[in-house]
């Protein structure tokens, strides 16, 4: 990969609803290697936030640890980020969503970080409906400590090494909607066009969203004989629907073939337009998701787009009935009882 | 048996669910009440239902509150348990039984007195359910320890009214319970018994209260928001009560919102993570464990640290190593706690001794953790987080505004031209810190615990790690002064020798000090109440010759701290130890100080108690 990067923008670049042009959205030099599927990701992430218009300050961007959670650095350089410890930032990041439920918070882990060392945690963080879009980027291995297989990594894929995996890989997608996970979607660090909708949509989801990103490892996992390199995944692809995604104030123009498009409104009011779907197909419908995904496997097929979308689910904080006031706007007089209710607490206890 | 007016020890033998509980705190409150000293301790098993526990009380009208050894009346209302009860009894002492059913012959002693009270027979003459009549018979006990010991009838009844405020329909049951007891020992025995309760002002304003109750208070009036933990005896009450007063104090009346947020987490590596990332976000969090947490959470403590990021830990100390004596008391956390975590770290500990130390250093632990942007961690033990102690009353002053440390806003961010996130502007190893989403275009930083230089920048250079290592080490200084300084027991050195403890031990350390200087033997005296260690605390092990260093547990662990960080040499500091998973008592403690002085110890009887205390 190049060093260099220009600093130098056309005056004329697009700028979006803030006035922001995109290399607003940028973060520090990636130091990962030439080719790695996640600098894609981290493309898609600065392009979707662009896009959205969102204010960079008012996103908190967390990671565990491994190449992956690396990527926050490179993007969103006005945001504050958290690389905290292996396997451990869906912890964190109930934390920080909590003391303040008015920012957007993205989560980046990877297949080690979330499928190993942090499954609990993820599981976790899942069912409690945590506010908070969560990006995997998947590659199947271990790239920092130089390619071991992840528990993600398919029965029979076969590393740079020449070692063929005898255990069963783990599906995120199909365990997240087993828990009742609301928003569950897979995508390609290849197919920016998938991708960058999908993560638009997550980020306006009201509630954990799972983007599982097959993200190829160019340096120990793009051999023939893998099922997570980009020739493996390009083939093997199969999308459950196209997906748009329609930001509350929009309206819906675009015309869509009767049957063709299914919309499913978000919580914010936007949409999400899912284009030529399969007819039989509900994003809505937990079960039927369920079966897809292991009809896809079955066929040796990788299924991306939107797996499953529940859009009314209740989030943590409406389920801890918190104030809307964030926690960490709260002072001493919101918080603190005083000394006259302390005293008819010592009453209490004479 | 000396003079036993408001100076004895009863237990009571009871089965584990029961309704015991009740019974047992009624009797305790009731001498409270009557402004005698008392000191309530839960012996219990880690079981729901089924096995032996028993409950035992000190009275003591000069206000001693440790435990003391010896049983004066034993209250042995459980078969499995009762050959041992009886055998704890001392020659002398009263074994208070249901005599519903004779006394196996077996059980019989020359040596001690026997009441016998026909509890379940009474019970089943008077209430028709046969639940009703197992949970009565503990307050026919009580009743007839009203009248053994001289209790006043209206003190308990009034008790009993308040406990059932919510459910009144109780209380004419339980009042004819009392009646029932009372009237029996009354018929049948001489009463009171020469061992009795006599009414005192000896209590003052105190409270009784739980520790974990008033860390959970402290939490609350120390602005905590965010409250995450794993269940774990003994400090699930911490929480317990947390949310209870949370409900009570800061939920909105008219829409039902809580200014609050309590997370149980999947496990302790995840309540803290949930704090870390909490307090990152500008909220005030804590979370509440025990010694096996507390490995679990070396992790992000080791992140918190590097980091600089607040947090407040609760350790209510059991017995270790591994799962332990999860229902018995120690010390033995502090080399833990003190450096938890890979690599070189510290982290400020706070030591209570009363629940009302409980509160305000739970408070105060928030404003330390903020102030200086690590984690701090207080440590109680099991026997002051699960038993009521006589304790001053809570105090808060409503002037007191939280110190919330260094932390930009955005208006303080304009005003900066150069911020560095671990940049020292003021020479103590503090740096700055800014909350997320606070400006737009300034204060943003990267957090993580891998190396960084002074603006937050990943570095592998030594020389940047280094002078991040070195302005910690700074910062730790700092935190020598800010935390919470020894207790003196004397306005300056007298003695060439000291003793020096802290907790839970202060109860019977106090009390050994006085007996100790009944049979001779003169001590200076420190409670710690902090760690890093002051230089006061410095100085006072530099003024003696001797120190005697008390705790509850087997490797003298404070002591090892003292040496490792004030460089003392290990014959200057004398390990005072008890570790069998009870609170440590004066006996104990006078037993082992006596050995080094052999002309005081021919005043000890053979059995390590002081005359005074036999």
């Amino acid at each position: 990969m190049t060093y260099l990067r220009p600093t130098f923008r056309h005056p004329e670049s697009p700028r979006n609803a803030l006035g922001y042009t995109r290399q607003y959205y940028e973060g520090a030099l990636s130091t990962l290697c030439a080719g790695c599927g996640h600098d894609s990701v981290s493309g898609a992430i600065i392009q979707a936030c662009f896009e959205l218009a969102i204010e960079p300050h008012r996103v908190a961007k967390l990671s565990g640890i491994g190449c992956s959670s690396k990527t926050p650095t490179y993007f969103l350089g006005n945001s504050h980020g958290f690389n905290s410890v292996h396997g451990r930032m869906p912890s964190v990041a109930t934390g920080a969503n909590l003391a303040n439920r008015n920012l957007i918070y993205l989560g980046i882990s990877g297949d080690g970080d979330t499928a190993s060392i942090g499954m609990g945690q993820f599981v976790h963080a899942l069912r409690r409906n945590l506010n908070i879009t969560y990006i995997v980027m998947n590659n199947g291995c271990y790239g920092l400590t130089k390619g071991q297989d992840s528990a993600t990594a398919d029965e029979g894929s076969k590393n740079k090494t020449g070692h063929v995996n005898p255990f069963h890989g783990i599906d995120l997608c199909g365990l997240a909607i087993e828990l009742g996970a609301t928003f569950v979607a897979r995508s390609f660090s290849g197919d920016k066009e998938q991708l960058i909708p999908l993560i638009k949509a997550a980020l306006s989801h009201q509630g954990f969203a799972l983007i599982d990103v097959l993200s190829p490892c160019v340096t120990f996992n793009n051999n023939p004989g893998s099922t997570k390199s980009y020739d493996y995944v390009r083939e093997h692809m199969e999308t459950t629907a196209a997906v748009d995604y329609i930001p509350e104030k929009a309206e819906i123009t675009a015309h869509y073939a009767e049957g063709e498009a299914c919309v499913v409104t978000l919580h914010d009011g936007s949409h999400v337009v899912l284009r030529k779907p399969d007819p039989t197909w509900q994003p809505t419908d937990r079960i039927a998701a369920m079966k897809r995904l292991h009809e896809a496997h079955q066929s040796g097929e990788i299924l991306t787009g939107i797996i499953y979308l529940e859009p009314a689910g209740r989030d943590l904080h409406a389920m801890l009935n918190t104030t809307h006031r964030p926690l960490n706007t709260l002072r001493e007089e919101d918080l603190c009882p005083g000394k006259e209710a302390l005293n008819a607490i010592n009453a209490e206890n004479r | 048996m000396s003079n036993l007016v408001n100076d004895f020890v009863i237990r009571f033998a009871n089965v584990n669910g029961t309704g015991s509980a009740s019974a047992n705190t009624l009797f305790a409150k009731s001498i409270f009440r009557m402004g005698v000293p008392v000191t309530p301790k839960n012996i219990f098993p880690s079981n729901i239902q089924g096995l032996p526990t028993w409950y035992e009380v000190r009275v003591n009208e000069r206000g001693y509150l440790g435990r003391r050894a010896g049983i004066d009346l034993l209250v042995g209302v459980n078969p499995q348990s009762m050959a041992a009860d009886v055998r704890s009894v001392r020659p002398g002492g009263y074994f208070l039984y249901d005599s519903s059913r004779p006394l196996d012959p077996s059980l019989l002693r020359d040596d001690i007195h026997y009441i016998g009270i026909p509890m379940i027979l009474l019970c089943q003459k008077h209430f028709d359910v046969p639940r009703v009549q197992q949970l009565l018979k503990n307050m026919v006990y009580v009743g007839a320890l009203t009248a053994l010991l001289g209790l006043e009838m209206d003190v308990v009844k009034q008790l009993v009214v308040e406990q059932f405020k919510k459910k009144e329909k109780l209380v004419a049951s339980n009042h004819l319970a009392l009646d029932l007891g009372f009237q029996y020992a009354r018929e049948h025995y001489d009463c009171p018994l020469p061992m009795r309760v006599e009414r005192r002002d000896n209590v003052g304003d105190r409270i009784m209260m739980t520790g974990n109750t008033a860390c959970a208070l402290g939490a609350i009036y120390g602005g905590a928001t965010v409250a995450a933990w794993y269940p774990i005896t003994p400090s699930t009450s911490v929480v317990d009560a947390f949310e209870k007063y949370a409900n009570r104090l800061r939920t909105d009346p008219e829409t039902g919102e809580k200014k609050f947020a309590i997370v149980q987490a999947e496990d302790e590596l995840a309540a803290m993570g949930v704090v870390i990332g909490a307090m990152w976000n500008g909220a005030r969090a804590f979370t509440a464990t025990s010694g096996p947490g507390v490995s679990l959470m070396n992790e992000f403590l080791g992140l918190a640290y590097f980091a600089e990021i607040p947090a407040v830990l609760i350790d209510v100390q059991r017995g270790g190593p591994s799962t332990g004596m999860p229902t018995r008391t120690q010390q033995s956390d502090i080399l833990l706690a003190a450096y938890a975590s890979h690599g070189d770290t510290k982290h400020p500990l706070l030591f209570p001794s009363t629940p009302t130390e409980c509160f305000e250093m739970t408070a105060d632990a928030f404003d330390l953790a903020e102030r200086l942007q690590t984690p701090v961690i207080v440590m109680t033990d099991l026997d002051l987080g699960m038993n009521e102690h006589l304790t001053p009353p809570l105090h808060w002053d409503d002037q007191r505004r939280y110190d919330r440390g260094k932390v930009l806003d955005a208006q303080a961010l304009e005003s900066i031209q150069n911020w560095g996130r671990y940049l020292d502007i003021d020479g103590d190893g503090i740096p700055y810190r800014t909350i997320p989403g606070t400006h737009p275009t300034k204060g943003s930083f990267f957090t993580r615990g891998s190396s960084k230089d002074e603006y937050a920048r990943y570095t592998e250079d030594g020389e940047a790690y280094r002078r991040n290592m070195d302005r910690l080490l700074k910062k730790w200084h700092t935190a020598r002064e800010l935390v919470h300084p020894p207790e003196f027991f004397q306005p300056r050195s007298r003695f060439p020798e000291a003793m020096l403890f802290f907790g839970t031990s202060a109860y019977s350390a106090i009390e050994a000090l006085d007996e100790l200087r009944a049979i001779g033997i003169e001590l200076d005296a420190m409670r710690l109440r902090a760690f890093p260690f002051s230089q006061a605390v410095h100085n006072f092990i530099e003024e003696h010759e001797r120190v005697y260093v008390v705790e509850q547990n087997r490797d003298a662990q404070m002591r090892s701290l003292l040496m490792i960080e004030l460089g003392i040499s290990p014959q200057k500091l004398i390990p005072i130890l008890q570790y069998d998973g009870f609170p440590i008592t004066a006996a104990a403690i006078i037993s082992q100080i006596a050995k080094y002085h052999p002309a005081a110890a021919d005043l000890l009887g053979g059995n390590g108690h002081s005359h005074a205390l036999a």
